[in-house]
């Protein structure tokens, strides 16, 4: 029974790692750049949500869709305004320039007078609430945490296989030049994508904050989603989840069965084991580049 | 205008391509090694400071600028350097000795952590080079016997063989005189066959494997200069801080150092010592600056972040060459200044290259 509860809250961690490596995989695959602000995304979406609930006085389910709302104002802007401006640059200023957006973040939030530099509880209304099923003990959270991560890969899935826009988002994230000469409007596409990949972070940032607190460096644990995004295969959606889950599982179990510090690491310890066995991930497709 | 007149092969070659080099490169030796009479005790700190970070930026650089390896968990590297250092110093060990061993054990854990760089490259050598940042970090704080974990460990000052240099000249003098030689090791390395090896492999790494480079090699290689270097400033590093704890090498360490080589200017050995400038500088000018801020904005925690990420997205959006490339150019309008056209750097905009078209 105990081995089946660890499973469960590593499934439940594992999918916020999830949800994360979602956002990077969302902007990997459309753009092909790696961004480190996920993170930061995240704790900025946690704080409107916190912000919204506690000085604003929302009901929860209107927070959650400001916050929702918010962010994907703030992806599209962020894409806008600096992305965009230095596509075609070699990969790796990109991942600097995402390093900056973090680091400006997190940096403004700590700014804001006596609520960036404290550590707030997010008053969910499901909070401190547990259910008893053939002996295993679940957190609300912890239910709340998987359902609402079936329910959002669910729509991700809808809205790529049957909607337009998801479909020209498919076709571009292939072959963008294809894409353009097809008439899809790809550099649209391109702030379209990190807005849905901020969107997501929000969602993350608000299903974590009950289980850890809200706080500017909150957005640190985005450092553990890119295992995540390696073990599922860094261009494969499913296989983000499916990463998260497996980082997760391996953390939970790690932090029960092995000494102590163990836990911080397993994360590390899976990628780099995965990264020499099979480079491109459980799920992810074989490059090979030609001449 | 200035035309070089060569007159045999080797000046292809030359350190100094001509008068001019020499003149201003020595004046810039001859004020370095006198800055002791002429600065105060605390900025002679802050030298010996750029110098450190210089050491480990040129590694670093070696590696991310002109090999086109990325390293995340180049703390890690520093972190070993310095622990090494601090344990053999506290055996009583010579500091040249200690400092070898220090040097040669990142060498070896550089080259360990390269072994995922020959299957893999671009991002995914990034997240592996970053996991191993954060096991080393793990490692420095569980492993207490020897590091002291947590709680962190002193460091014994300089000892050359039974010769203390106690004194924070002496102390500068050793770091001006370390950095001058892996400054001239690194240029010396980039214009010899292997430095040419590094180079074409930044540039494409399929026409140097078909030149005949032996790209496992030559990756490891330039991963086991690059930890070495680190190893070198990480034994200043623990002699200058002279205290030691995990969490100076962590992963926001190893994202200053990746800063210091942007903002420095990646691929050009005067970055590594003009990003450490920044990186040391940057600080003072912000305190500095505090003063004429409002207090809400002056005194507020996260200021030095804002001001980080800005130079960062600012230098990443408008001079991509850094402050070297900036250099460059204002060196370039000197010599032809009638003649200077705006369009002489411009950069060409490519189309978004895929990796997965097929």
């Amino acid at each position: 029974m105990q081995f089946v509860q660890i499973i469960i809250s590593g499934m439940a961690q594992g999918c916020i790692y999830g949800l994360i490596a979602l956002g990077f995989v969302l902007i990997y695959k459309a753009t092909e750049t790696v961004t480190f602000a996920q993170g930061d995304l995240m704790m900025v979406g946690a704080f409107i949500g916190l912000a919204c609930m506690t000085f604003m006085g929302f009901p929860y389910w209107l927070a959650v869709l400001t916050s929702i709302a918010g962010m994907a104002l703030l992806g599209f802007a962020t894409e806008r305004l600096v992305i965009r401006p230095i596509l075609g640059e070699p990969a790796f200023s990109i991942v600097m320039l995402t390093v900056g957006i973090g680091y400006v973040g997190r940096g403004l939030i700590t700014m804001i007078p006596s609520i960036g530099t404290e550590t707030h509880a997010l008053p969910v209304p499901y909070k401190d609430i547990a259910f008893t099923f053939w002996g295993l003990l679940l957190a609300a959270e912890q239910i709340v945490i998987i359902g609402t991560t079936a329910l959002l890969c669910t729509l991700l899935f809808v809205l790529f296989r049957y909607t337009r826009i998801g479909v020209a988002m498919q076709a571009a994230s292939q072959n963008q030049i294809a894409a353009y000469y097809m008439g899809i409007p790809v550099k649209k596409l391109n702030s379209l994508v990190w807005a849905l990949a901020s969107m997501v972070a929000a969602v993350a940032g608000l299903l974590l904050a009950p289980i850890t607190f809200v706080h500017a460096n909150m957005g640190l644990i985005g450092l553990k989603a890119f295992p995540a995004a390696v073990v599922g295969g860094f261009g494969s959606l499913p296989g983000a989840i499916v990463g998260g889950l497996v980082i997760g599982v391996v953390e939970s179990l790690s932090g029960f069965y092995l000494p102590e510090g163990f836990k911080d690491i397993a994360a590390y310890v899976v990628v780099l084991i995965m990264l020499m066995v099979r480079p491109n991930g459980l799920f992810g497709e074989r490059l090979r580049k030609k001449v | 205008m200035r035309f070089i007149f060569k007159t045999s092969y080797d000046r292809d070659i030359d350190l100094a391509k001509h008068g001019g080099h020499r003149f201003w490169y020595s004046l810039l030796l001859a004020l370095l090694v006198a800055a002791p009479w002429i600065v105060d005790e605390y900025w002679l700190s802050q030298f010996s400071f750029i110098l450190i970070y210089g050491i480990v930026g040129l590694g670093l650089m070696l590696l991310a600028g002109f090999t086109g390896l990325f390293s995340l968990g180049h703390a890690a590297f520093l972190g070993v350097g310095a622990y090494t250092e601090a344990v053999l110093a506290a055996k009583g060990w010579p500091f040249p000795l200690s400092m070898a061993c220090a040097m040669g054990l990142s060498a070896s854990v550089g080259v360990v952590v390269g072994l995922p760089a020959l299957r893999v490259k671009g991002i995914y050598l990034g997240i592996a080079t970053l996991a191993f940042g954060f096991i080393v970090e793990e490692v420095l704080a569980r492993w207490d016997g020897v590091t002291g974990g947590n709680a962190g460990m002193t460091v014994k000052g300089v000892d050359v063989f039974g010769w203390k240099l106690a004194s924070s000249e002496a102390f500068y003098w050793l770091c001006l005189a370390l950095a001058l030689l892996a400054t001239l090791a690194v240029l010396n390395v980039l214009r010899s066959p292997t430095g040419r090896a590094f180079v074409a492999i930044r540039d494409s790494e399929i026409s140097a494997q078909s030149m005949g480079i032996h790209l496992a090699r030559y990756k490891s290689l330039s991963f086991a200069i690059s930890a070495a270097l680190a190893g070198l400033g990480g034994a200043l590093y623990a002699h200058k801080i002279s205290f030691l704890s995990p969490d100076q090498f962590n992963i926001v360490q190893s994202i200053d150092l990746l800063l210091l080589v942007v903002i420095g200017g990646l691929g050009s050995v005067h970055g590594a010592f003009l990003g450490a400038i920044f990186l040391i500088a940057m600080p003072q000018l912000i305190a500095l600056g505090k003063d004429f801020l409002p207090a809400s904005i002056g005194q507020a925690a996260g200021l030095q972040a804002v001001v980080y990420g800005t130079v960062l997205i600012a230098f990443v959006l408008f001079e991509p060459m850094g402050l070297y490339g900036r250099w460059l150019k204002i060196r370039t309008w000197l010599q032809l200044v009638p003649f200077y056209r705006k369009g002489l750097f411009k950069r060409q905009k490519s189309f978004q290259k895929s990796d997965r078209v097929r």
